[in-house]
């Protein structure tokens, strides 16, 4: 997916602008924050659980080697092709290339955010090979233009119902619906015929199994199930390297967390561990499996200031407690990932450079590191993108310049202290009588949105030099 | 009780009454209040631009100058938060600052913090009167824990009502820098939180941070709301300036 994220100051006026999309954000960061709050009161020990989860996962992202290594021999004992690739389109190209070898005309394809960093759809197309997107947010941005997901569990979130009333009515040509469990009967006959008609099925993986050979795949409408289990003769998992987890164990503590966090859900409405192809003798199951795994700079981070956001389990809790996402919604971050998370890896996996706003666009409320199941400390990694940015010049000239003359006057009482007196006389007369700037060139970024009321009298250390006089 | 304020180069500018109320709440706890006169700012702005040695060199300044003091109490929880939470981090390089760090870190409090758990106050002379809505400030909050102890101490002056917002514990859309750099973003999420506070029918909302209240006092005047009163903690508490102050 081509990266956006430079644009996205641009984008957000015309976000926070568009009144469906706030009520759209505002639906959602109710909803799913206070079903997250419920569902973690169901675990006993909530926070132990996720210690025990943060734990596991990293012994698993401290030997990655050892049990991607693992994974791959057991998967291959059981059949599976197990294919590395070092970047996003090296994976697509091993996709395309197993649909040529299978003479695929047609792919069913469950959600999957790698599948996004690598733009699979547009290299299948590319290809000869039509792609029907069955996860139904993504059916629904599919046929909407291939409209990219604006969050990474919801990917239609930003859309009312309404709008796909709208959407349906045009590209179905039936009479417009506005029951949903009626619209998703209709979309569901549209699907069908494709789940029975797909020579391959894609799928993510949310884990992959060390000591099975496994990938586990949690979903909500069960179309993954019809991607991997029921006709097609091929099924291609593709997921990232840093998915693995030593053992289903680790898989069980994992999973009590992951709906909870995402959905506010005690568990998915379905889930799948799938091993291997179908074996004789067995009722189901693809007659070909892949698992395509992907570096696209994953391996860049092990070891290093980012290690931790590699334990991410892509349940979204950062994305619906951060108040910067719930204002301008997952479009505006301009890439796979949104949110806090995105705003991490953005950087991380497509260049710092390519991304500047997006570790500055957080207020370092703290909530997202406080929701994550996986205590990633987002907070401390924005801020380590943002020193790399300061680090490497990539700031505008007059902020580095106005922080070097900050604090280098900070380090410097006798200066500082002069340069406050004035500062505080300057705003005091600019205030005037009512006591208060409004819109001001001078001081744009603080007054284009709210007034500044200026101190009434001199600074406190001022006050106190003529008290202990 | 020899306590040294840290004022914040915040409050030493734009709100010198919220550090006089401090004093006063300080003192009327039975404690002496020394002000260091070379203080200047906790680093804040600079560690959370990226600046770490700006950041780092004020760290040490911070230690030299109060490290002679039994405590150290500040009206702020986010200059709090950078001095309890990230000063040891940031000197860690250096085991003998490291552990004076420590050391300091350990007497430096927050203010409501240092009267609830430390002076253990039962009692407040402040003659504040009137319902009240109370926001949580993030990095208070989130980084050290304030949450309780300011409730705890309001309920000790019975003629202040506090009234509870929807979701006191969202931010305010301040974030530093971030109100400057992405103002609209910022007074969205303001908006939303003024709705709140508007809700509680409160005539006036109370925190510990001033950067959260210049930012949504500013916002309020700007979006026609000229009576909705924007305190801190600390104006809320204190009991009346004296002839002498």
């Amino acid at each position: 997916m081509q990266v956006q994220s430079m644009h996205f100051k641009a984008r957000v006026g015309q976000k926070l602008a568009d009144v469906r999309l706030q009520q759209n954000l505002k639906i959602l960061s109710q909803r799913w924050t206070v079903g997250r709050a419920n569902a973690i009161t169901e675990l006993d020990d909530f926070e132990a659980t996720r210690d025990e989860a943060v734990s596991r996962r990293n012994r698993a992202l401290q030997q990655l080697d050892v049990w991607l290594e693992q994974f791959e021999q057991a998967a291959t004992a059981r059949g599976t092709k197990v294919l590395w690739a070092e970047t996003p389109q090296d994976a697509a190209r091993l996709v395309v290339e197993i649909a040529r070898r299978h003479g695929v005309q047609k792919v069913t394809k469950s959600k999957s955010m790698v599948s996004e960093e690598m733009a699979l759809n547009r290299h299948l197309e590319a290809a000869g090979v039509k792609v029907v997107e069955t996860d139904l947010g993504e059916y629904i941005l599919q046929i909407n233009d291939n409209e990219p997901p604006s969050h990474i569990v919801a990917p239609v979130v930003h859309k009312s119902k309404d709008e796909v009333s709208d959407l349906f009515a045009r590209v179905h040509q039936r009479p417009r619906l506005t029951d949903i469990p009626q619209m998703t009967r209709e979309a569901r006959e549209f699907l069908r015929p494709h789940f029975l008609s797909a020579d391959m099925g894609v799928s993510g993986g949310n884990f992959i199994i060390a000591e099975t050979g496994s990938v586990a795949v949690f979903t909500n409408e069960g179309n993954e199930g019809l991607c991997t289990v029921l006709p097609p003769k091929v099924h291609v998992a593709v997921t990232g390297i840093e998915k693995v987890l030593p053992t289903l164990e680790d898989l069980a503590t994992v999973a009590r967390l992951l709906p909870r966090s995402a959905t506010g859900q005690s568990i998915s409405n379905y889930f799948s561990l799938l091993t291997g192809p179908r074996a004789p003798g067995e009722q189901d199951g693809p007659e070909h499996a892949y698992v395509v795994l992907v570096d696209g700079g994953r391996s860049g981070l092990l070891g290093g200031d980012f290690q931790d956001m590699l334990r991410c389990i892509r349940c979204g809790a950062c994305m619906n407690h951060c108040p910067v996402y719930q204002k301008v919604g997952g479009h505006a971050y301009g890439w796979v990932y949104p949110g806090p998370m995105g705003s991490v890896l953005t950087p991380a996996y497509t260049g710092l450079d390519q991304a500047l706003d997006l570790p500055q666009a957080a207020t370092m409320c703290g909530e997202c590191h406080v929701v994550c199941p996986m205590k990633i400390p987002l907070p401390d990694l924005l801020r380590k993108l943002r020193e790399r940015q300061m680090d490497r010049g990539l700031r505008p000239w007059p902020e580095r310049m106005a922080l070097r003359a900050w604090g280098w006057s900070a380090r410097h009482p006798e200066v500082y202290k002069p340069l406050v007196r004035l500062g505080s006389r300057v705003l005091r007369w600019l205030g005037g009588s009512s006591h208060r700037i409004g819109a001001n060139r001078w001081l744009r970024g603080w007054t284009q949105t709210r007034d500044l009321r200026v101190p009434k009298g001199p600074t406190f250390k001022e006050r106190w030099a003529n008290r202990s006089r | 009780m020899k306590v040294a304020l840290f004022v914040t180069c915040l409050v030493d500018l734009m709100r010198p009454e919220i550090a006089e109320a401090t004093v006063r709440l300080l003192e009327s706890a039975g404690c002496t209040v020394e002000v260091p006169m070379s203080q200047t700012c906790c680093g804040q702005p600079g560690f959370n631009s990226g600046d770490t040695a700006t950041a780092r060199a004020l760290a040490r300044k911070f230690l030299e100058e109060f490290e002679g003091f039994d405590h150290v109490v500040m009206p702020s929880g986010s200059c709090g938060g950078m001095i309890r939470r990230h000063y040891p981090e940031l000197l860690t390089d250096d085991p003998d600052l490291r552990r004076r760090a420590d050391a300091l870190v350990a007497r430096t409090w927050e203010l409501t913090t240092f009267l609830h758990e430390v002076l253990k106050v039962s009692a407040l002379p402040g003659t504040y009167q009137g319902a009240v809505t109370y926001h949580d400030c993030c990095s208070g909050l989130r980084e050290l824990g304030v949450q309780t102890q300011p409730r705890a101490l309001m309920a000790l002056n019975p003629q202040i009502q506090l009234t509870e917002m929807k979701d006191a514990r969202a931010c305010c859309g301040f974030g530093g820098a971030f109100a400057v750099k992405y103002d609209e973003i910022s007074a969205a999420i303001a908006d939303e939180k003024i709705e709140r506070i508007h809700a509680t029918g409160a005539p006036c909302v109370v925190m510990g941070d001033l950067g959260c209240m210049l930012h949504l006092e500013g916002r309020l005047r700007r979006t026609g709301d000229a009576v909705t009163r924007v305190l801190h903690v600390a104006q809320v508490l204190a009991p009346e300036p004296s002839e002498r102050s």
